[in-house]
C-alpha cells in the first residue's frame, strides 16, 4: 500500500542490464510466442507527407490506421537525412527508405531482421514499380505489391516472375474488356 | 445539365492541380456526388472505373465507406477487370468489423475452384490480407486443396494463405501439415519461400509440430547449402548473393529448429559457419544474410568458437560506412554483452569509436553499450573516453552518460582520490544532470576518506569560485566547505596548487550562493549550515556570520526560516554548546566492502542505512531535531520530491529494484487501525548494518466516500526505545483512494525490548472530528529480535 512511484526528476538509469533481453543461450523451455506477419504494414507517402499506396496486414479501424499513419509520418519526416533507416516505435520497428520524392515506409516486428526489409523495400521500388506509377497508376502500384507480398510475407523473389504475373493479368484483363466492347456497341460515355 | 463525370486520369490531374486543400475537396466531393449516382443507376459496365475513381479518393483519406457493396458487386461479377478493382477494393474498404465482409466468402470460394491463375490469385491474395477467422474457417479447405495444384503461382499464394489461416486460427493448423513434406522438395523458389513460412509459422504454434519438424533439418541445411554454393541465378539473385529472402527465411526456421535442442544445432554448426564466411558483405543483401546467420549462431546451441565468429562479424558490421549496419551490430551487441561478454570486449575500442556517430540513435546504443563494457581493468581510459563524450554529447543523453560514468566509477573506481576527481568532474561538466543521490554518494565519499578532506575542500572551493549555477555541485562544494573550512584555510596541500583563501573570501562565497536566484531551496539551506559550521571553524569573529543568520531569520522561505531561527537561538541561548553541535560529523555507516556484484547489493542496503542516519549518542530530543538539520545531505527532507516525500517510500522503492535482492526478509506489514474506510497500515523496515534501528512507515489511506482532513498521528514508546517521527507526507487523504498520508518513524532499540507502540490519531472525517487512542500489541517479532 505504500506509494511507490518514483520522484519525477530522479534519474533511474543503471549499468545497463540487457542480460533479460539477451539471446537466450539456455534458453527458456516452451514455445516462444506466436510470430505476427513479416510486415505489419507498408506505407507511402511523399515529403509533403501526403499519403499514397497503404497496405495493412493487421485488422485496425480506419481511426486506428489514420492515427498511426500521422504519427508515423510526422515522426519519418522530422529525421535528418543522414540518418539510419530505423526508428523504434511503440513496440515495433520502423524501417523507411526514400527514394526520390517519395518515402517507403514499413513496419516489423522488434525482434526481425531490419536489413532484409530494406531489401524488401528496395525490391519494391526497383523491381517494379516507379514513383510517378504510384501517383497515376495507383491500382498497378497495388498489383505489383500483391505479388511480391502476400499477407504480409514475401511471396515470390523472382523479379521476373513478379512482371509476368503482371503481364498475364494484364493480358486477361484486356481479352475480357475486348469480348464486351465487341457486344456491346451502345454510345460510349466518357467516364 | 449535371457536368460529365471525369476519367481516372483527369480526376488524378485535377485533384493534384488543386491549389489550396478547400480547392480539392470541393472536386472530390463532386465528383464523389457522381460516383454515388452512378452507383445507384449506372452503367455496370463502368463500375469498375467509378470504383476506382473512388478508391484514389480514398487513398487521399477522404471517407468511401459508399463503395462497399459495389466492391462485392464487382468480385461477383464475371469479368477480370471487375474482379481485379472489386477485390482491391475489398482490400482497402473492407474489413473484419463489418459485417458485410462475410458476404464475400462466397465468391471467393467461387473464384477459387475456376481454375483462372489470375482470379484464384486476386481470392487467395484477398482472404490472405482481409480475411476474418470466420471467413477461414469457411474457405480452409478449399485453400488446402490449391496447395498440391500443379501451377507454382497458385500454390505459392494458396501456401501463404495458409500461413493466414492458422494465424487467425490455430486449430486449422492440422489441416496443412501434412502437405508440408512434399512442398518442401519444390525447386520453385516462391513455392520454398512459402513452404519454409508455413513450417516456421506451424513450429512457432506448437510444441508438437515443433518436434515433428526437427527431422527435417538436414534437408533444410542441405537446401541452403545448395544456394550457397551454386552461385548465381539472375532471376533471385540480388548483389550476388543468392535469393537473400530465401535464404533468411530458412536460417530463421533453422534458429527455431535448433534452439535448446542440442542434436540439431550440431546438425547445422557447419553450415552456419560457411555462410558466415562466404556470404559477400559489399553490399545490404549480403549483410542481411550474414545478420541473419548471426542471430541463428547465437541462439541455438553453437561451438564455442561459431559464437566468437559470430561476435566478430558484429565487430565487423561496427566498421561498416552504412550506417544502418553499424545499426545492428550495436543492437545486437548489446543483447549478447552479458552473455557473452569477453567476445564483445574485444571490440571495446570501436564500440567507443561509435561515441562520436551523428545519429543520435546509434550513439545512444552506443552509449549504453561503452557503459556494459567497462571492468576494473579499463576503466580509466573508459571513463576518460566517456567524460569527454559528456562535454559533448546532445542534451538528452547527457542524463544517462552521466549516471553511467558515475555508477562505473562507484563500481570499479582503483583509488578514492580517482574516484573524487571523477565525480567532481561530472558534477562540473553535467551537473544538472546527475541523480539526486549522487550528492549524498559523494559527502559519504568524502567524508570516509580523511586523507582526502584537505584535497577535496581546495578542489571544490575552486571549482565553486568559477560557477555557482550547478546545484549538485554547488551543495557538495557548501557541505564540504563547511565540514573543512578549517582545511581550506591552512594553506598546504601537495596534490593541488597551493591556494591562498582568505576567510573573508569563503563568506563571501557562500553568501553569494546563498542570495543567488540560480541556488534551489535546497542549496540555500546548505550554505546557511555551511556559514554556521564556519563560525567554529574559522578564526576570525562571527560578526558577519551572525548578520547573515539572523537576516535569514526573516526569510520567506520556510526552511531557511526555521534554520536561521535556530541557528540564531544557537549563538544567543546555547552558545557554550555551539561548538559540541558542530562537530565535524560523524561517518555514517555504510554496508560491507565493494566488491563487483556484492558491491552493488551492499550500495542497495547502504542506501537504506544512509537515507535513516544513526544518531550516535544519545541526546535531549530539542537537539536531536537540531542535529537532523544538521545532517545535511543524508536528510531526505532537503530534496523535493514532491510525489514521494516520506522517505520510507523511496525506501521502498529501492527495495523494488530488480537487481537488489531483499537483503533483510521483508517483515510483513500490519493493518493496525481501520474506521469507516480509513485504514492505517504500518510497514517496517529493519536495515542491515544497525541491528538497533527499526523505521515504520505508516500509511493511510481512505477509501470512504468522505476526505479525511487535519490528520495527525502521535506516537509513544516505552522508555527504553527513542522514537523519532519525521514530519508526514501531509494531512489530507481524499476520498476514494486519494493520495495516502506517510509518516516515517524511526525508532532505536539498543536493548532489543518487544516494541510496545501507542497512537494517538485525530483528524476529520465526513465533517465530524475523530480521535483514537489504541495500542498496537501484534508487531511481528523480526521488528525487535
Amino acid at each position: 500500500m505504500l506509494d511507490c512511484r518514483s520522484p519525477p526528476h530522479s534519474n533511474t538509469a543503471s549499468l545497463p542490464q540487457r542480460g533479460d533481453q539477451g539471446f537466450p543461450s539456455a534458453a527458456a523451455a516452451g514455445p516462444a510466442p506466436p510470430l505476427r506477419a513479416t510486415m505489419q504494414f507498408l506505407l507511402l507517402f511523399s515529403r509533403q507527407g501526403k499519403l499514397g499506396l497503404q497496405k495493412w496486414y493487421v485488422p485496425l479501424t480506419d481511426k486506428e490506421k489514420k492515427k498511426i499513419t500521422r504519427e508515423l509520418v510526422q515522426t519519418v519526416l522530422a529525421g535528418k537525412p543522414k540518418m539510419c533507416s530505423f526508428r523504434e516505435w511503440h513496440d515495433l520497428k520502423i524501417v523507411y527508405k526514400r527514394y526520390a520524392g517519395l518515402y517507403f515506409c514499413c513496419a516489423i516486428e522488434d525482434q526481425d531482421n531490419e536489413l532484409i526489409a530494406l531489401e524488401i523495400i528496395h525490391r519494391y521500388y526497383f523491381g517494379s514499380v516507379c514513383e510517378l506509377d504510384i501517383i497515376f497508376n495507383f491500382e498497378k502500384a497495388y498489383f505489383i505489391l500483391d505479388e511480391f507480398l502476400l499477407g504480409g510475407e514475401v511471396q515470390e523473389t523472382s523479379k521476373k516472375s513478379v512482371l509476368k504475373a503482371i503481364e498475364q493479368a494484364d493480358l486477361l484483363q484486356e481479352k475480357t474488356e475486348n469480348m464486351y466492347h465487341s457486344r456491346v456497341h451502345w454510345g460510349v460515355r466518357a467516364y | 445539365m449535371v457536368a460529365p463525370s471525369l476519367k481516372l486520369q483527369d480526376l488524378i490531374e485535377e485533384i493534384r492541380g488543386a491549389k489550396t486543400q478547400a480547392q480539392e475537396r470541393e472536386v472530390i466531393q463532386k465528383e464523389c456526388a457522381h460516383i454515388r449516382a452512378s452507383f445507384r443507376d449506372g452503367d455496370p459496365l463502368h463500375r469498375h472505373r467509378q470504383l476506382a475513381k473512388l478508391l484514389y479518393v480514398h487513398m487521399l483519406g477522404y471517407p468511401a465507406h459508399f463503395g462497399q457493396m459495389e466492391c462485392l458487386k464487382l468480385i461477383a461479377s464475371p469479368r477480370f477487370t471487375d474482379k481485379r478493382v472489386g477485390y482491391l477494393g475489398a482490400m482497402l474498404l473492407l474489413d473484419e468489423r463489418q459485417d458485410a465482409h462475410l458476404l464475400i466468402t462466397n465468391s471467393i470460394k467461387n473464384d477459387l475452384s475456376q481454375g483462372i491463375q489470375p482470379v484464384q490469385g486476386l481470392a487467395l491474395c484477398t482472404l490472405s490480407t482481409m480475411g476474418s477467422a470466420e471467413m477461414c474457417q469457411d474457405l480452409a479447405t478449399e485453400v488446402e486443396k490449391l496447395l498440391l495444384q500443379p501451377s507454382p503461382y497458385v500454390r505459392k499464394k494458396a501456401i501463404l494463405t495458409a500461413v493466414h489461416i492458422i494465424r487467425k486460427v490455430p486449430e486449422l493448423s492440422n489441416i496443412f501439415l501434412p502437405s508440408c513434406a512434399q512442398l518442401l522438395h519444390e525447386r520453385h523458389h516462391g513455392v520454398l519461400l512459402g513452404t519454409i513460412t508455413l513450417i516456421t509459422e506451424l513450429c512457432e504454434r506448437s510444441p508438437a509440430a515443433l518436434r515433428h519438424f526437427r527431422k527435417v533439418v538436414p534437408q533444410l541445411v542441405k537446401i541452403l547449402r545448395t544456394l550457397v554454393t551454386t552461385g548465381y541465378s539472375t532471376e533471385h539473385s540480388i548483389s550476388g548473393v543468392s535469393d537473400p529472402f530465401l535464404q533468411v527465411q530458412i536460417l530463421r526456421l533453422l534458429r527455431i529448429l535448433g534452439r535448446n535442442h542440442e542434436e540439431s544445432s550440431e546438425a547445422m554448426n557447419d553450415l552456419l559457419a560457411q555462410v558466415a564466411t562466404n556470404t559477400d558483405t559489399s553490399r545490404n543483401a549480403g549483410n542481411a544474410v550474414l545478420f541473419e546467420t548471426v542471430l541463428t549462431i547465437m541462439d541455438i546451441h553453437s561451438a564455442a568458437g561459431l559464437r566468437v565468429l559470430a561476435v566478430n562479424i558484429l565487430g565487423r558490421f561496427l566498421l561498416n560506412s552504412d550506417k544502418n549496419i553499424r545499426y545492428v551490430a550495436l543492437m545486437s551487441l548489446l543483447r549478447l554483452v552479458q552473455s557473452d561478454h569477453s567476445a564483445v570486449q574485444r571490440h571495446r575500442p570501436t564500440v567507443v569509436d561509435c561515441l562520436k556517430e551523428t545519429d543520435a540513435s546509434l550513439s545512444r546504443r552506443a552509449l549504453e553499450l561503452s557503459l556494459a563494457l567497462v571492468n576494473s581493468s579499463n576503466v580509466r581510459a573508459m571513463t576518460r573516453e566517456l567524460q569527454a563524450f559528456l562535454e559533448s554529447c546532445p542534451i538528452d543523453l547527457r542524463a544517462d552518460c552521466a549516471s553511467g560514468i558515475l555508477l562505473a566509477a562507484e563500481r570499479f573506481a582503483p583509488t578514492k582520490r580517482w574516484h573524487m576527481d571523477t565525480i567532481l568532474h561530472v558534477l562540473i561538466t553535467a551537473g544538472t544532470y546527475v541523480r539526486d543521490d549522487a550528492v549524498a554518494n559523494l559527502t559519504q565519499l568524502i567524508a570516509g576518506a580523511q586523507e582526502l578532506h584537505a584535497y577535496s575542500v581546495r578542489r571544490l572551493y575552486s571549482a565553486l569560485a568559477e560557477d555557482i549555477s550547478q546545484q549538485p555541485l554547488v551543495q557538495v562544494a557548501a557541505w564540504c566547505i563547511g565540514e573543512y573550512g578549517d582545511l581550506l584555510l591552512e594553506g598546504n596541500c601537495e596534490e593541488t596548487e597551493p591556494l591562498q583563501v582568505e576567510e573573508e573570501e569563503v563568506l563571501a562565497l557562500l553568501e553569494k550562493v546563498l542570495q543567488s536566484h540560480m541556488s534551489l531551496p535546497a542549496t540555500r539551506g546548505y550554505a546557511l549550515t555551511a556559514l554556521m559550521k564556519l563560525s567554529t571553524r574559522l578564526r576570525g569573529n562571527n560578526k558577519r556570520i551572525r548578520q547573515v543568520v539572523s537576516i535569514y531569520g526573516s526569510c520567506l522561505d520556510v526552511e531557511l526560516q526555521q534554520r536561521a531561527v535556530e541557528y540564531n537561538t544557537l549563538f544567543r541561548k546555547y552558545d557554550h554548546m555551539r561548538a559540541a553541535i558542530l562537530e565535524k560529523m560523524p561517518l555514517v555507516e555504510r554496508g560491507g566492502p565493494q566488491v563487483g556484484e556484492e558491491a552493488k547489493e551492499s550500495k542497495e542496503a547502504a542506501k537504506l542505512s544512509e537515507a535513516a542516519p544513526v544518531p550516535t549518542e544519545p541526546q535531549a530530543s530539542k537537539l536531536l531535531d537540531l542535529l537532523d538539520l544538521l545532517d545535511g545531505p543524508s536528510e531526505d527532507a532537503q530534496h523535493p520530491l514532491p510525489l514521494d516525500p516520506s522517505p520510507g517510500g523511496a525506501l521502498v522503492q529501492l527495495l523494488d529494484l530488480p537487481c537488489a535482492p531483499p537483503a533483510p526478509a521483508p517483515i510483513p506489514t500490519l493493518k493496525v487501525f481501520e474506521r469507516e474506510g480509513v485504514q492505517l497500515n504500518l510497514s517496517f523496515i529493519r536495515p542491515p548494518g544497525t541491528p538497533a534501528l527499526l523505521l515504520i512507515t505508516v500509511t493511510v489511506t481512505n477509501s470512504s466516500g468522505g476526505d479525511v482532513t487535519h490528520f495527525i498521528c502521535q506516537a509513544a514508546v516505552p522508555k527504553s526505545f527513542q522514537l523519532q517521527l519525521q514530519a508526514p507526507s501531509g494531512d489530507t487523504v481524499p476520498a476514494w483512494g486519494g493520495l495516502p498520508i506517510t509518516q516515517l518513524f524511526r525508532i532505536l532499540n539498543p536493548n532489543k525490548a518487544p516494541l510496545r507502540l501507542k497512537l494517538r490519531l485525530t483528524y476529520n472525517h465526513f465533517g465530524q472530528p475523530v480521535q483514537e487512542i489504541f495500542e498496537v500489541n501484534n508487531v511481528p517479532v523480526e521488528t525487535w529480535q
